[in-house]
């Protein structure tokens, strides 16, 4: 028993056991945060009233997702209709599998991964699983039988192929300058340093290409300025308009797992993972408890930073217009990512793909192509906003802004 | 195949085996738990309380099928660039060669000229789908 609690399959098991129990918890504070941080960004208190400073409410959300009537309406698919949240649940909670969390423990003789799984097809993995997420999203909308559920769910599958291309490419980067798909490889390539105090990250090699997955991955996830699935103002709740109780709590838990696994590749990706520069572990302390603790609450943190700078970026900007979304996906990232693609593909052919001077200075050259044709194109006026002046005529002034006039 | 191959597959059997049982567990529990009281409204479509004029699964426009049809293109693409990418790093950073069928060796240099066809094929077809308006939202 002990043999195969300390071998890595029984370790995983562990893992997979308690990670799911972690992830669970923090997606229902997450709720909690972001209603805070809202709160916050807008003057407000926020939940307040359950316990202190409102730190029970996800527990009261819970009994209340409980405890309320599940309602199928008559109208349904009802087989899809329970099928939907499922599926949403189950993809968005299985993607986790393959982020390394914490290096590597020494457990007896064996020197185990803090990861549940390490294949080699671990970005593939993560890859897939992320784009299973819009099958719950169609069959909500479909089953639901509802015009507001049907337009939500088209809309968002339409965003979440357009998006998928340059994430894809994005990852694909990556994969070029580190030339394996295993994640913990990958951390483990980023844990060197330049000059002696800036850690090998590869933000310091793709900055661009972080950019775009980052504005990928929040399109992936359904979030402002990219939510027009679940428009409120025009769509009122988007594909799961229809559902309530239990169900409608899984779409929701589904959306912030989904955050949560998108924040932690991206920490994988390009900010080392578990890595944590400037503090050198020896040889003999690098795989005992208390390192792997302090990773594990490393790539924690980094995870918390990128979901509080997309609850920030939620409260902060306006939704964009649909044909501006799809424009920015196809006419704006691909060309980008493809782009960084091929500039990938020389760093690493001349063997410069280690080289930040060479790297940012491709990323320079892309991004001043980027600006110049995004200067020129700004001429050729697209949409309903062509048919208005630029600055409002005078005589318009006192009905559209200032109290005093 | 070796233990240690099977084995990260075997945790992510585990992995989804569990939530599985999890997301089991949370439908029962909807069905179950909450009270449940039917009416003629609470059935009927929300449509902010108008009632539905048609069934809402009609026709959709045109424009998201160009979508999925630009979509199904560009990501099986993009897939066959994942393996290349392994691989030429591989032949890039040491050296490695692939074998041919015809008994010669490819480096980096023939990988790079493969892809480079493919490639402009990608980007030949994103250009000319920009210039007949398949990407604009019009």
């Amino acid at each position: 028993m002990i043999e195969f609690l300390t071998s890595q399959l029984g370790v995983s098991i562990i893992l997979t056991v308690c990670v799911l129990g972690a992830l669970l918890g923090a997606v229902a504070y997450c709720i909690y945060f972001e209603r805070k941080i809202s709160a916050w960004i807008q003057d407000r208190f926020g939940p307040n009233r359950v316990g202190p400073r409102g730190l029970l409410q996800p527990i009261a959300d819970g009994a209340k997702f409980l405890l309320k009537e599940d309602v199928i309406p008559g109208h349904v698919d009802k087989p899809l209709f329970v099928l939907a949240p499922a599926s949403i649940f189950l993809v968005a909670f299985i993607g986790f599998a393959a982020i390394p969390w914490g290096g590597q423990l020494q457990l007896g003789d064996n020197l185990v991964n803090i990861q549940v799984a390490n294949p080699d097809i671990g970005l593939l993995y993560i890859l897939g699983v992320a784009s299973m997420g819009v099958y719950g999203i169609v069959l909500g909308g479909w089953a639901s039988n509802n015009k507001y559920s049907i337009y939500g769910a088209i809309r968002a599958t339409a965003s979440m192929l357009s998006y998928e291309i340059p994430m894809g490419l994005c990852i694909l980067v990556i994969v070029l300058t580190m030339g394996t798909l295993r994640l913990e490889q990958i951390t483990v390539l980023q844990t060197g340093s330049w000059l002696g105090f800036i850690p090998q990250w590869n933000i310091f090699l793709h900055p661009l290409a972080f950019i775009i997955l980052f504005i990928t991955a929040l399109a992936e996830a359904n979030r402002t300025p990219f939510d027009m699935p679940e428009a409120e103002q025009e769509l009122v709740g988007g594909y799961h308009t229809e559902y309530s109780a239990l169900k409608f709590g899984m779409f929701f838990l589904g959306e912030y797992a989904h955050m949560i696994t998108a924040s932690a590749l991206m920490a994988v990706l390009f900010f080392g993972g578990w890595h944590l520069p400037w503090i050198p572990w020896t040889q003999a302390d690098a795989h005992q408890w208390y390192a792997v603790l302090a990773k594990i609450l490393v790539i924690s943190g980094k995870i918390a930073g990128f979901i509080f700078l997309m609850m920030w970026l939620r409260w902060t900007l306006p939704r964009f217009r649909f044909d501006r979304l799809l424009w920015l996906a196809w006419q704006r990232l691909i060309p980008a990512t493809l782009g960084l693609f091929v500039l990938a593909v020389i760093l690493v052919y001349t063997g410069n793909h280690q080289s930040p001077l060479w790297a940012l200075g491709g990323n320079a050259v892309i991004l001043v192509i980027m600006l110049a044709s995004g200067a020129m194109a700004r001429r050729e006026v697209t949409g309903r906003q062509g048919n208005l002046p630029r600055t409002l005529p005078a005589d318009t002034r006192g009905f559209v802004g200032s109290p005093s006039s | 195949m070796r233990v240690a191959e099977i084995e990260p597959y075997a945790a992510i059997g585990v992995v989804i085996l569990v939530v599985t049982l999890l997301t089991g567990v949370m439908l029962i529990l909807a069905h179950t738990v909450g009270p449940r009281r039917h009416g003629p409204v609470k059935d009927s479509v929300y449509e902010s309380g108008v009632p539905p004029i048609a069934d809402a699964r009609r026709r959709f426009n045109v424009r998201f099928y160009m979508i999925a049809v630009l979509f199904l293109l560009f990501d099986v693409e993009v897939i066959f660039l994942w393996p290349w990418a392994k691989l030429f790093h591989g032949a890039a950073t040491t050296g490695a060669t692939l074998p041919l069928e015809n008994g010669g060796e490819a480096g980096k240099g023939f990988l790079l000229l493969g892809m480079g066809l493919f490639f402009a094929l990608l980007v030949f077809g994103l250009l000319y789908e920009w210039k007949k308006g398949a990407l604009k939202w019009e």
